[in-house]
């Protein structure tokens, strides 16, 4: 019961500096409740105090609507922070949501962990194994020893998520990955048809009254329809194509791109619409150098978008630690300026080629050298009042009891090892024989021995059916093998099968064959499914368009691992010049011995 | 001491004859040498010709049988055992000092002290 109320406390110190005082009046204010463990008390009580602190504070951590004043007696009212640690009890993934929510709801504030989601395309929301069914589930409040009563008739703020979070599910993800490039597509639809909007609405309008207009027309004719074909192709290749992850926050730079292409567009066809459709202006050729100069003008940001978008980020600045927390696998990258959310996608792009699988059997010591660790002392108390103190008697007791024992596990780690590394040796060695002998008993038909052979009447076969014959001798060999290096979940036998039948297909040797089973290959090679995307979560206490800086450190967190990246900035080089004449590369004797007999 | 190629090289030497020592599986003879054909004549400090490539004795241990039969430091040994050592590389020197199955070696070593008193006393031979 203290803890629940400790917790509470906490949670209402938590809150924003701007509300700082507020929250440590409203702590002041609960301690002077007593210390009943009637739970609708202090939830009433916290509720009346959540209705005052929240006036007072002009709803600067609130986001949730409120309900009406009547009700609020009735009801358990959460402030935006001890929303969040209240349910400190409950599973975290249920927090994690929450947050995400907030946080998609809340641009721009930064505090603490954020974790925000990167979706690789195709993905459902959620993966089959993190656990939406905990939405569901009322029952949490049981296990807890402060349960917040809600009447009949209030909506609680749990209620309120959990509805507001159910329609954001239900639209699907994809919505939302292709509103972004309709939205600008529309637009550049839209500014490549003004410049013909603009020829072709006096033509249309006022036909009669225009100037006629001779070769420079014809010029500007050309010119203006080669550079909308160059402006279609290259829009099309900076904003159109498919791109491979869907960021979590909106990227930056083709905001303000489509802004600019819009602000320009829009300001040209209020001078058009001012000077030339209101007068009717007659000087046609005017009006054409004008829808040139509009062309132009998008041509300048379709460059100024190659450079900030495509040329920026190729010229390398900072480079990324990235290190696996399982297994400490790390690699160095050198990367340009790039957001943090842009510079998680390029990370995700290498360690899909560069880092071996992570394979979760390689990890943990033997069991038998761990457990002997454990065999400590067991301490008994005598009963004595002050149980606490003796709690840390006894654990520094055990402590150094331990340290002083001679721990002897190293040695057996060692050996350990060397009797793992034999076996895989051994095992290896029994695999590449039977391989070899494997691909000696067939060999490719050639043609011409097909005609001249009638006496032999060899069995012809397709590579699969080569496969499979050939597949028996040395099934037992590479599931031995297989099992001892812990990869036999990544290789059934059926792909095994495809992949020999590959490699007699390609004439390769029993070496290439098995050079995908002696090392582990890097994780794009175990892909199996081409169309699911992959999910990763980015978590980060910046906000994640902002910049590399120097000594940022944000990480992509999997399932079951996580890859941690930092950041460091390249070095600056200072490289000096020192002319070496040919002709002073001359040697001396330096022997000087001397001996004694 | 200086030497002309080509002609024969005229010194005053002196016979010494070391016993060597047994030392457990060790013949020693109690000095170092320096110096040989393949070495950097400009670094002896004993050559007053710093051309000269010969083998020059660098240092005497106190007390060993070559003190005992008269070898001095800064010595060049011309001969041994009838090997010549003036035109010899240095790990043939040591060879032809250090063989196993000889026990006594007999050099003949010049210096300058030796030419010295060669000269006086011929200066003060035409009195006669």
């Amino acid at each position: 019961m203290i803890i629940g109320q400790r917790q509470r406390c906490r949670s209402i110190l938590s809150g924003h500096s701007a509300s700082k005082i507020d929250s440590l009046r409203s702590k002041v204010e609960l301690l002077k409740l007593p210390l009943t463990l009637s739970s609708k008390s202090i939830s009433e009580r916290k509720a009346q105090l959540g209705a005052t602190t929240e006036r007072s504070r002009g709803g600067a951590g609130v986001h949730k609507p409120r309900p009406t004043a009547p009700d609020m007696d009735n009801e358990s009212q959460y402030s935006g922070y001890s929303y969040k640690s209240s349910h400190s009890r409950s599973s975290r993934k249920h927090r994690d949501r929450r947050d995400r929510h907030r946080s998609k709801s809340r641009d721009g504030s930064s505090r603490g962990d954020k974790s925000v989601t990167i979706h690789a395309p195709g993905e459902p929301l959620l993966d089959a194994e993190s656990t939406r069914g905990d939405d569901r589930d009322d029952n949490w409040g049981e296990t807890t020893t402060v349960v917040t009563g809600t009447s009949e008739h209030s909506v609680s703020n749990e209620d309120l998520t959990r509805a507001s979070k159910e329609l954001e599910d239900s639209s699907p993800l994809e919505c939302r990955r292709f509103a972004g490039p309709i939205l600008s597509g529309i637009l550049g639809l839209f500014a490549l048809l003004t410049p013909l909007a603009f020829l072709l609405l006096p033509q249309l309008l006022w036909r009669d009254s225009l100037e006629p207009c001779g070769t420079p027309c014809e010029g500007l004719y050309v010119s203006l329809a080669f550079k909308l074909l160059v402006l279609l192709i290259s829009s099309w290749a900076l904003f159109f194509r498919p791109s491979r992850a869907t960021l979590p926050r909106f990227f930056v730079f083709r905001c303000l791109l489509m802004a600019l292409v819009f602000l320009f567009v829009a300001s040209y066809w209020l001078f058009y619409g001012v000077r030339v459709l209101e007068p009717r202006e007659r000087d046609y050729r005017g009006i054409v150098g004008y829808a040139v100069s509009l062309v132009d003008a998008l041509l300048f940001i379709q460059y100024l978008a190659l450079v900030l978008l495509e040329v920026r980020h190729l010229r390398p600045a900072f480079c990324l630690k990235v290190v696996r927390t399982t297994d400490g696998a790390s690699r160095f990258y050198n990367v340009g300026h790039l957001s943090i959310q842009r510079a998680a996608v390029w990370v995700l792009d290498h360690y899909y080629t560069d880092f071996t699988v992570y394979n979760p059997a390689l990890l943990n010591l033997p069991k038998s050298i761990l457990s002997k660790k454990m065999s400590g002392f067991k301490v008994y108390s005598l009963g004595e009042e002050n149980s606490t103190n003796n709690s840390t008697g006894q654990s520094r007791a055990m402590i150094a009891a331990a340290a002083r024992r001679r721990d002897n596990s190293h040695n057996e780690y060692y050996y350990e090892e060397a009797e793992m590394e034999r076996r895989i040796r051994k095992r290896k060695a029994r695999l590449v024989v039977a391989v070899e002998e494997a691909f000696t008993h067939i060999k490719r038909l050639q043609e011409d021995e097909a005609a001249s052979s009638p006496k032999h009447p060899r069995e012809v076969m397709d590579p699969r059916e080569a496969a499979q014959a050939i597949f028996a001798p040395m099934a037992r060999a590479m599931q031995k093998y297989l099992r001892t290096t812990r990869q036999q979940p990544y290789h059934s036998m059926e792909s095994i099968i495809a992949h020999l039948q590959f490699c007699i297909t390609h004439n390769m040797t029993p070496k290439a064959f098995l050079e995908r089973y002696l090392s582990p290959g890097p994780t794009m090679q175990y892909q199996r499914e081409n169309g699911r995307g992959r999910q990763w979560t980015l978590v980060s206490e910046e906000p994640v368009t902002s910049a590399l800086r120097q000594g940022q450190v944000f990480s992509l967190r999997r399932l079951d691992f996580a890859l941690v990246v930092t950041v460091t900035p390249l070095p600056f080089l200072n490289l000096g010049e020192e002319f070496i004449d040919p002709k002073s590369h001359k040697f001396v004797m330096r022997l000087q011995s001397e001996t004694s007999v | 001491m200086s030497y002309i190629p080509g002609q024969p090289v005229s010194v005053v030497v002196q016979r010494i004859e070391i016993q060597k020592l047994r030392d457990g599986d060790n013949l020693i003879l109690g000095f170092s040498i320096g110096g040989g054909i393949d070495q950097d004549s400009n670094q002896n400090p004993f050559s007053e010709d710093k051309t000269d490539k010969g083998i020059y004795v660098t240092r005497v241990s106190k007390g060993g049988p070559a003190e005992v039969a008269g070898l001095r430091i800064g010595d060049k040994i011309m001969q041994v055992n009838g090997w010549d050592m003036t035109m010899v590389t240095h790990d043939q020197a040591r060879k032809k000092l250090t063989k196993k199955n000889e026990d006594v070696v007999r050099l003949l070593v010049t210096r300058r002290s030796l030419e010295d008193v060669v000269r006086q006393s011929m200066m003060q031979q035409p009195t006669h």
